[in-house]
């Protein structure tokens, strides 16, 4: 009886250190992202830091201030942070849009073509934009020479930018859709046709309020790439003017010399608000769409 | 469905087209303004000819197993085990959190790692050291480019396989573990002979489909490194191609060569995604996402 005891104590031990064990490892590997961010924001809010902590002029901890604010107060900051918005709008809008129509024609209805386009969406969406920078650049370049849809969208535009980036989301929107619409029952939307109502009343009031949870997700997804959008911008762009906030900082880091981490940090704390506000209450969105969705990179 | 056609069309085929046509032309900021020189197979030869050849292969190589094998891969299925072993609302926490670096706009995520390698007293790494009571090293990032290139990419790269796996895992019958169970197999035991073999597709699918990725990606490293430091230390295939064609430093942008090297990668990952394709039936992949279930 005894010994029995015994070896349920220890078992019992035993399984409090095996319970515990995967909430150490996982604390643990997560502290580098912590600590950056703890970083950023101790560094917004002091002169200086050493590490994570703030330092004043006599080597002592503390020293907070305000003043890295201040670029705030700089026009061009709202210019492209206008321009980050506008492509982050611009994909969101564009790609909900355009992908919610063709997602709705490629599951509802028959036409010629159909199984092409569906596997010509799939090859796409292997395919990787990265490696076709360099030809839509040209592409740009020669829709910056046609009249009047150049000053809009051709190089050097936001507009250019905004549209590379809500084709190059595209054929994963489309898909995306077309799976949210293959789920939806079919019989209220027969009923209405039935009724007489167009194919495009349908579409818009019985079948997208039906899905509003999986646009909801998309535009979320769509927002947050488009915002944070750095590489094409970067290539397509010259000058504050028609730069997004991740060309700007990046900018900003690299030309002040030496290098004004605390103003830098920032900036950059100004560019994540927006992220963390959307990180806060659209968890359970966030990790459905990257879980379901691609995004590239690493 | 029209104008998605057309965008579409416009900025993924007739790139790729012209991605392929300048590849066989020498054109060049310089040249801009001729009509374009067709030089054939010359940019391709150049390219094999480049005496830094054999080094961004090799780094390409390096940095796209290194990055799968201990983060895309390893660490995201580390995780994916972790966070549904333990109980669920925590688990959700630590897989929300791994999310962050994804969202996080990829300059200000650099920015957090320069300062982080920094040499001592602004670098964190070096705080950390000294409190520990280690040495001092000097700037992380010259001496070890490579550790913190494939950090950098890991920690990004991660949740991807992180997500997939869990909810691979979540849909895994249960009975399975209660039977398990009952017959006194042990944790490990369990992982090994029930959960592992169950996610066979969802590895073999995460391994491909990232193998991929990292094979094209270059944004972290050239925010991060821009390939330094020194001649071509940390730089890959892809960022090759994009610095050959885009980058402005010296304002000469060949953009034939830069294609050149574009084109065999994009041949590349045409292949690959071919053969994925076709093992893994993508269009089911595609509609896994439950998002409708929110």
């Amino acid at each position: 009886m005894t010994t029995r005891f015994e070896t349920e104590q220890k078992s019992g031990l035993l399984q409090r250190i095996l319970t515990a064990l995967p909430y150490v490892v996982l604390t643990i590997s997560i502290v580098p992202i912590i600590i950056g961010f703890v970083w950023i924001i101790v560094a917004t809010f002091s002169y200086r830091t050493q590490g994570i902590l703030p330092i004043n002029a006599q080597g002592k901890i503390g020293g907070l201030t305000l003043q890295n604010w201040t670029f705030l107060l700089d026009a061009k900051i709202w210019r492209v942070t206008f321009n980050s918005a506008m492509i982050a709008l611009g994909m969101v809008v564009g790609v909900g849009f355009l992908s919610s129509l063709t997602g709705y024609a490629l599951s509802r209805m028959n036409f010629r073509g159909r199984k092409t386009f569906l596997g010509m969406t799939l090859v796409l969406h292997a395919f990787r934009p990265e490696l076709l920078l360099i030809a839509i650049f040209q592409v740009l370049l020669f829709i910056a020479g046609i009249p009047i849809a150049g000053k809009a969208f051709g190089f050097n535009t936001v507009g250019g930018v905004a549209i590379v980036m809500v084709s190059l989301e595209l054929p994963l929107g489309i898909w995306l859709m077309k799976g949210f619409f293959d789920n939806i029952s079919w019989d209220m939307e027969r009923a209405a046709l039935i009724d007489g109502a167009s194919r495009f009343r349908v579409w818009w009031e019985i079948i997208l309020p039906q899905i509003k949870p999986g646009i909801a997700a998309l535009a979320i997804f769509n927002f947050i790439s488009g915002w944070n959008a750095y590489l094409i911008p970067y290539t397509f762009t010259i000058g504050t003017k028609v730069s997004n906030l991740s060309v700007f900082l990046n900018q900003f880091s690299s030309d002040t010399s030496p290098m004004g981490w605390n103003q830098v940090a920032a900036v950059g704390l100004f560019q994540l608000i927006p992220i963390l506000i959307f990180f806060i209450f659209t968890q359970e969105a966030l990790l459905n769409i990257y879980g379901g969705g691609t995004k590239g990179g690493a | 469905m029209t104008p998605a056609t057309l965008l579409v069309t416009v900025f993924f085929f007739v790139p790729a087209l012209i991605l392929f046509i300048l590849s066989l032309t020498d054109l060049a900021s310089s040249n801009f303004s001729e009509p374009w020189h067709f030089i054939g197979l010359l940019n391709y030869q150049r390219m094999f000819s480049d005496r830094f050849f054999p080094k961004i292969l090799g780094n390409t190589i390096r940095y796209v197993t290194l990055t799968l094998i201990f983060f895309n891969v390893g660490l995201a299925l580390l995780l994916a085990l972790l966070t549904s072993y333990i109980n669920r609302r925590a688990g959700f926490f630590f897989r929300m959190l791994w999310l962050l670096p994804r969202i996080t706009p990829s300059v200000v995520y650099i920015v957090m790692w320069r300062r982080m390698v920094q040499q001592a007293p602004f670098g964190i790494i070096n705080q950390f050291l000294g409190w520990f009571g280690l040495s001092q090293q000097p700037h992380l990032l010259n001496e070890h480019p490579w550790l913190f290139v494939i950090l950098a990419n890991g920690f990004v790269g991660a949740s991807f396989g992180m997500l997939i796996f869990s909810s691979a895992i979540e849909s895994i019958p249960k009975d399975l573990f209660t039977a398990a169970k009952v017959d006194g197999a042990s944790t490990l035991q369990i992982i090994r002979d029930i959960t592992l073999p169950m996610l066979r597709w969802p590895l073999l699918f995460v391994t491909s489909y990232q193998t991929l990725s990292l094979l094209v990606s270059f944004e972290y490293i050239l925010l991060l490194t821009n390939g330094g430091p020194g001649l071509f230390t940390t730089e890959v295939w892809a960022l090759t191609s994009y610095k050959r064609a885009l980058s402005t430093y010296f304002g000469t942008n060949q953009w034939g060569y830069g294609a050149a090297w574009g084109l065999v990668l994009v041949v590349i990952a045409i292949t690959a995604s071919v053969i994925y394709l076709r093992v893994f039936r993508f269009d089911d992949l595609v509609q896994e996402p439950k998002i409708d279930v929110l």
